[in-house]
């Protein structure tokens, strides 16, 4: 008889629990999400998926009214992706800019500004949101995405990751570029952002995902609904369901739930690829 | 065809470290310069130099009388192949050869034409779609050459180039090296510290040590005429064979070993004795006892390593010779060989300053 590998058997338990632990909300959320106002209220949390998906998600994303009071859930979904993306190709570009910056150019102070960089990671959002609030407001741009995304955009993580990356670059391709007549912005733009490809998709992929679950700065950023993100949505929509008179539209909730969840996770599924290939290996 | 000339060049680093002390050289057209020497003598800071990617502290760098201290690397027309290729990874070989060209702002008929040209030359026509990470060493190697070789430059500069390369390659490489250079004649600057590879390849060698030129000349003229223990002892594979000695005022003396032969020698000084393994000879009369320890087969010729019975030791160890001598030639070991050699051609350097004496 074959023998009993009590080992593999235990980490897969182990693994398995975990895996129902994490998906089993979500999956929750799903199900609810098909059935009627009613029979939430009157049967509570649903396992198993009822029969009003298409209505229920067709009145998120497409009707007017349907959701919040004006907005609808397509218009929602397209303002995280803009903040997503403005976010993450923010960060990418002035994190990189910087990186260079402080890797090629050996001025006097580049390790010190370094430092206080890095030090910003003391200072998240949270602690300077007042003070960048003011500003953003001074600069008129409040409800805007300019004025959502630009606030956001510096990153010590990023600048420390492109500049560990950057310095694990051998100093012979400098050199063989700036015999080959190559400008500094040249070098850049021809070799050293081609060689961080896989490092930029990496650092792409993590800071979508930060950015689409941003909270607390586009809901002070926001005053208009049109200009609600699908994460302010859900805060909105448990405040609308609170309010009303009527039968609280529960299942609405869960769909916007389960459609902010959905793009990052489709982000992460599709170019996991990459991501693991920026984390683990370069091109040198 | 150009010339390169150094004068009184000097790099000090900012934390006072002196990398080259004031070199001196002037390099003709066409020519083939090697510099040689131990790693951290100052070589390839020197090579950096003359390409523009270090400063220069002091003195002057020219190329066809053109000083180029303060021109960037890019306009000193200059081409360098480097050790680990520095080629651009996410280029194709075509990619790699023609970036220099573009940037120049050349048109793309031709830098296709030069490059294509440049790659039958180098025998990589084939690979020119592929990425550096696909090819061999001494595949990408030839591309890093194609690469200096499209620019059509005034001095190519070789910085240790076959060093990643296995023995065989290194072989086929060097001579392959020397060919394209006679056929381009281009001036060359080429560090290595590998002294075979010097010895073949240049017209004049450099031997650099400590930042300073120990001595520069046609190889055959270093290695029959060193001027110093440093370069009789770093030039000639294998190594020169050192004995410590005194004069007596008619002999060489190294403990019971007396060397007749000599004269107008200082009595009061340390002084070295070279002979090359190829110089000494069996001879029942011969003044060197030798103990063979070891016995190198090399095919053609056998390499004899034994220590010398009665000289002084330097330390624990006692003097050791390399005796050079034909295949057929093959002692017992822990047998004892008389050896013998000719006074006239062996080297006598003063063991304090290393200077050579005759």
């Amino acid at each position: 008889m074959k023998q009993w590998n009590w080992r593999l058997i235990s980490t897969h338990t182990i693994l398995i629990i975990g895996v129902i632990f994490m998906s089993l909300p979500v999956w929750v959320a799903f199900a609810t999400s098909t059935h009627s106002a009613e029979s939430i209220i009157r049967n509570g949390l649903q396992f198993w998926p009822g029969g009003e998906f298409v209505n229920t998600y067709k009145e998120v994303l497409f009707v007017k009214g349907g959701v919040m009071k004006s907005v609808l859930g397509t218009t929602m979904l397209k303002n995280s992706l803009i903040l997503g993306i403005g976010f993450a190709i923010g960060k990418v570009v002035i994190s990189m800019l910087a990186a260079y910056a402080i890797v090629y150019f050996r001025f006097k102070l580049a390790v010190p500004l370094f430092w206080v960089i890095f030090m910003t990671l003391l200072l998240p959002l949270e602690v300077r949101i007042i003070p960048s609030y003011g500003v953003v407001a001074g600069l008129g741009l409040l409800d805007t995405h300019f004025g959502l995304i630009v606030p956001l955009i510096a990153s010590a993580t990023g600048t420390f990751f492109f500049r560990q990356f950057f310095r694990s670059v051998p100093d012979e391709l400098l050199e063989a570029a700036r015999l080959d007549g190559a400008t500094a912005w040249g070098f850049f733009k021809d070799i050293l952002v081609p060689i961080s490809k896989t490092m930029i998709a990496a650092i792409l992929i993590i800071m979508f995902v930060v950015g689409w679950n941003q909270y607390l700065w586009p809901l002070i950023m926001t005053t208009k609904e049109e200009n609600y993100t699908l994460v302010i949505g859900i805060k909105q929509i448990y405040q609308v369901l609170a309010e009303g008179g009527e039968v609280p539209q529960y299942q609405k909730a869960f769909a916007l739930t389960i459609l902010a969840t959905l793009p990052p996770v489709l982000v992460v599924l599709v170019f996991q690829n990459w991501f693991v290939k920026g984390l683990v290996e370069s091109e040198k | 065809m150009s010339k390169v000339q150094l004068t009184n060049v000097r790099k000090t680093y900012p934390n006072g470290a002196e990398a080259v002390r004031g070199v001196d050289m002037e390099i003709d057209s066409g020519e083939f310069i090697v510099f040689v020497g131990p790693s951290g003598c100052g070589k390839s800071t020197l090579l950096r130099m003359v390409a523009g990617l270090e400063s220069i502290t002091e003195g002057q760098i020219q190329i066809d009388d053109r000083m180029i201290n303060d021109v960037s690397p890019a306009d000193r027309d200059v081409a360098m192949v480097f050790q680990n290729y520095a080629l651009y990874p996410h280029m194709t070989v075509r990619g790699n050869m023609s970036y220099g060209l573009k940037n120049r702002g050349m048109p793309k008929e031709e830098i296709n034409q030069k490059v294509t040209e440049a790659a039958k030359m180098l025998r990589i026509a084939d690979f020119l779609d592929r990425q550096p990470n696909q090819l061999s060493g001494g595949q990408r190697q030839r591309v890093a050459m194609g690469r200096a070789i499209v620019r059509e430059p005034k001095v190519f500069l070789f910085d240790e180039p076959l060093s990643n390369l296995d023995a065989k390659l290194r072989v086929q490489m060097r001579i392959e090296i020397k060919r394209l250079q006679r056929r381009m004649n281009v001036t060359s600057i080429y560090v290595t510290h590998d002294q075979t590879e010097a010895m073949t390849l240049a017209d004049r060698l450099a031997v650099i040590n400590d930042g300073k030129i120990e001595q520069m000349g046609t190889p055959i003229d270093l290695y029959n005429n060193p001027a110093t223990l440093f370069v009789a002892s770093f030039i000639g594979s294998p190594q020169v064979n050192l004995l410590p000695a005194t004069f007596d005022g008619q002999h060489l003396v190294s403990g019971d070993v007396k060397l007749p032969g000599f004269t107008d020698l200082p009595t009061s000084t340390d002084l070295v004795l070279g002979i090359r393994p190829d110089e000494l000879h069996l001879d029942d009369n011969g003044q060197f006892p030798m103990r063979v320890d070891i016995v190198e087969q090399h095919g053609s010729d056998n390499l004899i390593y034994g220590g010398i019975l009665g000289a002084i030791n330097e330390g624990d160890e006692e003097t050791e010779f390399c005796f050079k001598a034909g295949q057929d030639m093959l002692p017992e070991l822990e047998s004892t060989l008389k050896l013998g050699f000719n006074a006239e051609r062996a080297m006598v350097f003063n063991k304090e300053s290393g200077e050579r004496l005759r």
